[in-house]
């Protein structure tokens, strides 16, 4: 079975699938807290207030929801008009 | 990072090929060790932008205590982010 290399494997390749998708959502937690915490948060204080901690609950939300705006717009655009530079001159 | 990349050639030594749970956990480790150097590349650079005025000649009491309080403030942010988009994207596999 492992004669191909390890890539045959179908263990690892479960594994690099499951770590992959795991990886993929770290990046983004990275990424998300990175630029919720410039929108969000003002002096440290010694503990995450309500607001503060509402503020970052809708900031992921809102950063989702933009990225999935985007995908929409321009799989419309695309179809639409053929290409993103003709809509960009609007 | 260097010295995990080095570990590799142990483990060919016996078979000649590599034991799929030796690669697994190592790979496990290797990420592992990322995400944590990410996680405090990005505090430092948060922290030291808000605690951190003119830089003088070394950290004064009241920076290092807010640096103090920023890495812990960070940490419940990252947990709060994490949890926020963990729940997000159980609602939208539930829509499917």
């Amino acid at each position: 079975m492992d004669t191909q290399g390890v890539t045959a494997d179908p263990q690892l390749q479960q594994f690099i699938e499951v770590e992959s998708q795991k990886e993929r959502f770290q990046q983004l937690v990275h990424q998300m807290t990175d630029v919720c915490w410039e929108k969000c948060m003002d002096k440290p204080g010694p503990k995450l207030d309500s607001r503060t901690e509402t503020c970052f609950v809708n900031c992921v939300e809102r950063f989702i929801d933009t990225s999935q705006f985007i995908l929409n717009r321009l799989e419309q655009t695309q179809r639409g008009r053929g290409s993103l530079s003709e809509s960009m001159s609007d | 990072m260097d010295s995990f990349g080095s570990d590799f050639s142990s483990g060919a030594a016996e078979s000649g090929k590599m034991d799929p749970g030796t690669i697994m956990e190592q790979v496990k480790v290797q990420i592992a060790v990322a995400n944590a150097q990410e996680l405090l590349q990005r505090m430092t650079d948060k922290c030291f932008k808000k605690c951190v005025g003119k830089p003088g000649g070394s950290l004064d009491n009241s920076e290092q205590k807010c640096i103090a309080m920023c890495m812990d403030r960070y940490m419940d942010a990252w947990n709060t982010v994490s949890r926020a988009y963990n729940s997000r994207l159980q609602r939208e596999r539930a829509r499917i």
